[in-house]
């Protein structure tokens, strides 16, 4: 259980994540608010708590791996390393831009901190299968944390994925599913709906948890409940908002990839800002 | 390189497959960081004796292919070796972009293994036949793609494989060879061996094409014309000396493949003359069709993958370079 400073502390971590994450794109006047904005109070609780990392030297080799398969949610990620002092803050501002070591999906080779390059949908989850079972063979006790989209789990490589990863009984792999509830062309349940999915995983062999994906208190207790599961490779469905902390964007029917303007911008923080201060007040 | 040409050309004794799964298991011996991975075809690429010794560093995925390459990649970020096998069009085409992003973008360090290229699926047919692979993954930036020719170039390939980083394809026949090297022969990646001296034009072959191209060497020097016979084994990187030298000495050029001469070994012969060096280039394989079932033999004329096929398509370059020197004179 956290404290309650630290749920505090993990609050603020996530409405900054946004505020950085608004800052990256909307300089650069368009990107992939939704699925940034939706995660950020998971890679809080991760960046901010629970993953073993040092910024200092991002590759050590006892860290915890964070792949987001979902890759467009990079800026977000970007937000949460640079906020924890792997790269000084202002290298976002670069996003996209030439030369960028901060590229719109997530790149191993390019972003420090960044553990693995995904974009195509459905591949990070084989990778974190593979990164997972490399560690167990190393004995090492470190975890390999996965962050799918609910968009992402319509391909067939994530249930590829999903039935090895039971069959070989991961226990050191945590994945969490973004449900947003959009893909790119609308609701997901008008598209293609995958329906339970806590009860797919659950019928692969799963340790399955559905949690509220926006409340920090609640991403910390499932991390620790699937941490307890053992011998079982455990997935926590994060029901969030897409577009979360901007009122435009959640309100907006297609926000996963977005044209912002300045106004627009500025809108988003002062909203994020005054969130940032009554959190701070409580 | 110092590679020993066999004399007699004779089938081997032993099955690739064995000699490849040996190969694994010595290295795996001295090497802890070497794995296994394979898609349900233990069995048929002759792995199960690496499995029994090695079953913590064997990952039979099941039927995914994906997955699997995908996993590949995972476990040599991690540090791992891993070779990945499937048959060819399983281990290429169904899986392309994850080559393509999780190992080659994503600058990881795996060897995929595809076996029973082009004809030698023989009666698994159609569906199981690539003339496809070389040509899909020599467009992955910085992929080595090698055919090695018998036992012993596999062996010595497999050996150093796994000691480089990047992204290797290894197109594998699983049954036997014909022996084209001694004992102790070994190679160098993006060098073709020399196998015959000849001036009058030169044939470039991969696989089991090597032979075909020997023994049409042997048909021509009947008649009067002597071929030289390289073996392009290393088609990515393609050892662009040796086919320019071969333009520039001999004044033709003959490929012969176990592929579609579409993207294939072809093709990439037909690039390096068309920048370096042009000569006529004939091309011996798959003329772009699908495969279909039948045996090796059958398949090999079905498709116009023999001596006879290189024999003719040598005369042909031939007059064409006879005409070329007749316009040039003129």
């Amino acid at each position: 259980m956290l404290r309650k400073e630290k749920i505090k502390e993990l609050r603020i971590f996530a409405i900054k994540i946004r505020m950085e994450t608004m800052k990256e794109i909307g300089n650069l006047g368009f990107g992939h608010v939704g699925g940034a904005l939706s995660i950020a109070d998971t890679l809080a609780v991760l960046y901010g708590e629970v993953m073993k990392i040092d910024p200092q030297n991002s590759q050590w080799e006892g860290r915890d791996w964070l792949i987001c398969s979902k890759g467009h949610a990079g800026p977000a990620i970007y937000a949460a390393l640079g906020l924890r002092g792997f790269f000084p803050l202002e290298e976002l501002q670069t996003l996209n831009k030439p030369g960028t070591h901060f590229p719109s999906h997530c790149d191993r080779n390019l972003t420090t901190g960044v553990d693995m390059t995904t974009g195509s949908l459905g591949q990070g989850f084989s990778l974190a299968v593979g990164v997972a079972l490399g560690h167990r063979m190393d004995k090492r006790t470190n975890y390999t944390y996965l962050i799918l989209g609910d968009g992402e789990i319509q391909e067939g490589q994530v249930w590829e994925a999903a039935s090895y990863a039971a069959q070989s009984e991961l226990d050191n792999l945590i994945v969490f599913v973004d449900c947003n509830k959009k893909q790119l062309d609308g609701y997901t349940r008008n598209i293609n709906d995958l329906r339970d999915i806590a009860q797919k995983f659950a019928s692969f062999g799963w340790h399955t948890q559905d949690i509220d994906g926006s409340k920090v208190a609640e991403i910390h207790e499932g991390i620790e409940k699937a941490k307890a599961a053992k011998g079982k490779s455990s997935v926590i469905v994060l029901n969030t908002i897409k577009g979360k902390g901007w009122s435009f964007a959640e309100d907006a029917i297609s926000n996963h990839h977005m044209t912002i303007n300045k106004d627009q911008m500025d809108e988003a923080l002062y909203e994020l800002e005054k969130e940032l201060e009554e959190v701070e007040k409580e | 390189m110092k590679a020993t040409i066999a004399e007699t050309l004779v089938k081997e004794g032993k099955e690739m497959r064995s000699v490849y799964c040996q190969s694994l298991i010595d290295l795996a011996r001295v090497d802890k960081r070497i794995v296994v991975l394979d898609a349900d075809l233990l069995s048929s690429i002759g792995m199960l004796p690496f499995a029994k010794a090695y079953p913590e560093r064997t990952f039979n995925v099941g039927i995914q292919e994906a997955n699997m390459i995908g996993v590949a990649a995972g476990l040599s970020a991690t540090g791992k070796i891993p070779f990945a096998h499937s048959f060819a069009p399983f281990a290429t085409r169904r899986c392309f972009d994850q080559i393509f992003l999780s190992c080659g973008y994503a600058k990881l360090n795996v060897r995929i293994v595809g076996s029973d290229p082009g004809v030698t699926a023989a009666f698994n047919g159609g569906t199981h036949m690539p003339f496809e692979d070389i040509g899909i993954l020599r467009t992955v930036p910085g992929i080595t793609i090698l055919e090695p020719t018998d036992s012993v170039m596999l062996r010595n390939l497999v050996e150093q494989v796994a000691d480089l980083y990047g992204v290797f394809y290894i197109r594998l026949i699983r049954k036997n060879a014909t022996k084209v090297y001694q004992e102790g022969s070994s190679f160098e990646i993006g060098k073709a061996v020399q196998l015959r001296e000849g001036s009058d034009l030169t044939i470039i072959a991969t696989g089991i094409m090597v032979e075909e191209a020997l023994k049409a060497a042997d048909t021509l020097v009947e008649a009067g014309i002597f071929a030289r016979v390289v073996n392009m084994f290393s088609i990515k990187p393609v050892d662009e000396e040796t086919i320019i030298k071969a333009a520039r000495e001999t004044g033709a050029i003959v490929s012969a493949e176990n592929h579609n001469i579409i993207n294939g070994l072809g093709s990439a012969i037909a690039e390096v003359i068309a920048e370096n060096a042009l000569v006529p280039l004939e091309r011996v394989g798959v003329q772009d069709q699908f495969g279909e079932v039948g045996s090796v033999n059958y398949l090999m004329g079905r498709f116009g993958l023999t001596a006879g096929h290189i024999v003719e398509k040598a005369r042909k370059a031939l007059g064409r370079k006879a005409e070329m020197q007749i316009q040039y004179k003129e």
